[in-house]
């Protein structure tokens, strides 16, 4: 069994007009090691934001669970941290004190000293320094992001869970955040579940890349492995053969098969 | 800005000029009669020079200075706005938190929301049967529904992510409450509080009428009673400035506590 198994999970919503229910993905199984970096793409309304959060514990499944080191998730935790789509901070308190606040609750022995000074750490980690005793609203996406990311990694989760983390930065300020994504995991060695649209992110962070067909009544394609060497960067990575074609590969997934894979597994009543 | 600031300014003086001009013209005493209309302008003037000169004298139960009688009143509104606040802040936190509840609960709110403060009075003398005791709990059922409501209100529509991440977080129930709950519906609380301030300034005031004894309502009453109408007078401007510092100072508050999301 895998670090994370994730057990056939079936997940419905109750139809918008009120009668019966759909059915957002069917039976998807994967697992992901210890350490490994794993990410689902897939179009908008696959459910992959949904299982996220299941495994998060912020949803339940409708069938099927999330199993981690062995034991059934039942909740939300600290074990599995995330970072949201729309950062989710706290726009009362400041940077600093968004990232103390997890830091707070992740340690709860320590003293302020102790507390003040690891908090520190990783707002100069992410390049936040100067800026950290800045509420959310006056930090652009980037910098938000980058306190959501620290916030994430300063808790040393077993799981980290990023929700389409880069989805609302600009192009070129998301490029270098990948960087130091990939810089800090490279050193932390978290297990990581990342959901995307963007498919050169995917193959640039991910160990394997998990495909989804569309939705609604999803199910889980394939998962690919992406076998381009670490270190890895945004500038040497386009020239690794390897990419292009895991790139096409994905590509052509996302604008044929995916329907057609789709359509084939409601035909035979899968 | 600068000039249009000085417009409003120059505005401001010109109207307090012409208003306390034609209540001294329409005050005047008639010829050769005794003044019968209301006192004017320089006569209140005076009256409060004497009263502000000494405003914390006691001589007996029937004659205080003004500012004794503001602090028996700012006295009763502590007590009954504070135990109201704690209340109805904790009440409203559990509502807000839970739908249903919210829901069940909602339609007796709406009921006793729009009743006068005032009316409960016959009930709480008679139960209590202390005039003083009372007139608290007149100011404490004055500012208890807009604190309540607004507390309700501002705890249901926290967004969904913040209690997320606390839930993440597994923070305790106080930390929960205290770290983001109360701070992320502070803005809506505070709202509340300053309503309800207002609310209570007035009712207390209508309160000491009734009670009497002490307080600046009883004061005004009193003054009525002896006649004393520029004394009257004084004392409806007093009050009108002490309700202007009660909300500036809540106005602080809410400064302090506000965010942009």
């Amino acid at each position: 069994m895998a670090f994370l198994e994730i057990d056939h999970v079936t997940k419905h919503f109750p139809n918008p007009d009120g009668k019966g229910e759909l059915c957002v993905f069917r039976e998807v199984a994967f697992g992901i090691e210890r350490g490994e970096f794993l990410t689902m793409v897939g179009h908008s309304g696959c459910g992959k934001s949904t299982l996220l959060n299941i495994i998060a514990g912020l949803e339940t499944s409708s069938q099927g669970g999330v199993v981690l080191e062995g034991r059934e998730i039942r909740g939300p935790g600290m074990d599995r941290m995330v970072v949201f789509q729309n950062f989710s901070l706290m726009p009362w308190m400041t940077a600093f004190e968004n990232i103390r606040l997890a830091v707070r609750a992740a340690y709860p022995a320590w003293s302020r000293q102790q507390v003040r000074e690891y908090v520190q750490r990783y707002v100069d980690m992410v390049g936040l320094t100067g800026a950290e005793r800045k509420r959310p609203t006056a930090l652009s996406g980037g910098m938000r992001q980058r306190v959501g990311l620290a916030r994430a990694f300063a808790t040393e989760p077993k799981v980290l869970l990023l929700d389409e983390p880069f989805a609302q930065i600009d192009a070129l300020t998301r490029g270098v955040i990948q960087e130091e994504l990939m810089r800090m995991w490279t050193a932390s060695r978290n297990t990581v579940f990342m959901v995307t649209h963007d498919v050169d992110e995917a193959i640039l962070l991910s160990d394997r890349i998990a495909l989804m067909t569309n939705g609604p009544d999803a199910r889980l394609a394939e998962i690919l492995e992406v076998k381009i060497p670490r270190p890895r960067s945004r500038g040497t990575i386009i020239d690794e053969p390897e990419y292009g074609r895991l790139r096409s590969h994905i590509i052509h997934f996302l604008v044929e098969r995916s329907r057609l894979i789709q359509a084939e597994a409601i035909a035979k009543g899968d | 800005m600068g000039r249009g600031r000085q417009r409003v300014i120059i505005y401001s003086v010109l109207l307090c000029a012409g208003f306390l001009f034609l209540w001294q013209l329409a005050s005047a005493p008639a010829a050769g009669g005794k003044a019968q209309g209301l006192p004017g302008p320089l006569a209140v003037g005076w009256t409060a020079w004497e009263m502000g000169s000494n405003p914390f004298y006691d001589n007996g139960p029937n004659d205080k200075g003004i500012g004794l009688q503001l602090l028996f009143s700012l006295g009763r509104l502590a007590i009954g706005y504070t135990v109201a606040a704690l209340v109805a802040i904790l009440l409203g936190v559990v509502l807000g938190l839970s739908p249903t509840l919210y829901r069940a609960v909602n339609p007796y709110v709406q009921i006793l929301k729009p009743i006068s403060p005032l009316a409960w009075m016959p009930l709480f003398l008679y139960t209590i049967k202390n005039a003083g005791m009372a007139a608290v709990l007149v100011v404490f059922m004055s500012s208890l529904w807009p604190i309540l409501a607004n507390t309700a209100f501002g705890v249901a529509t926290i967004k969904r992510d913040y209690l997320n991440v606390s839930a993440i977080l597994q923070l305790s129930w106080l930390g929960r409450l205290f770290r983001v709950i109360l701070p992320a519906a502070a803005p809506a609380i505070v709202a509340g509080l300053r309503i309800s301030m207002g609310s209570a300034w007035v009712a207390i005031v209508a309160a000491e009428m009734l009670i009497g004894g002490t307080g600046i309502g009883y004061f005004v009453w009193n003054e009525w009673n002896n006649l004393a109408l520029s004394s009257v007078i004084f004392a409806i401007l007093a009050i009108g400035m002490v309700g202007v510092l009660l909300d500036f100072g809540l106005g602080r508050l809410s400064r302090i506590v506000a965010y942009a999301e």
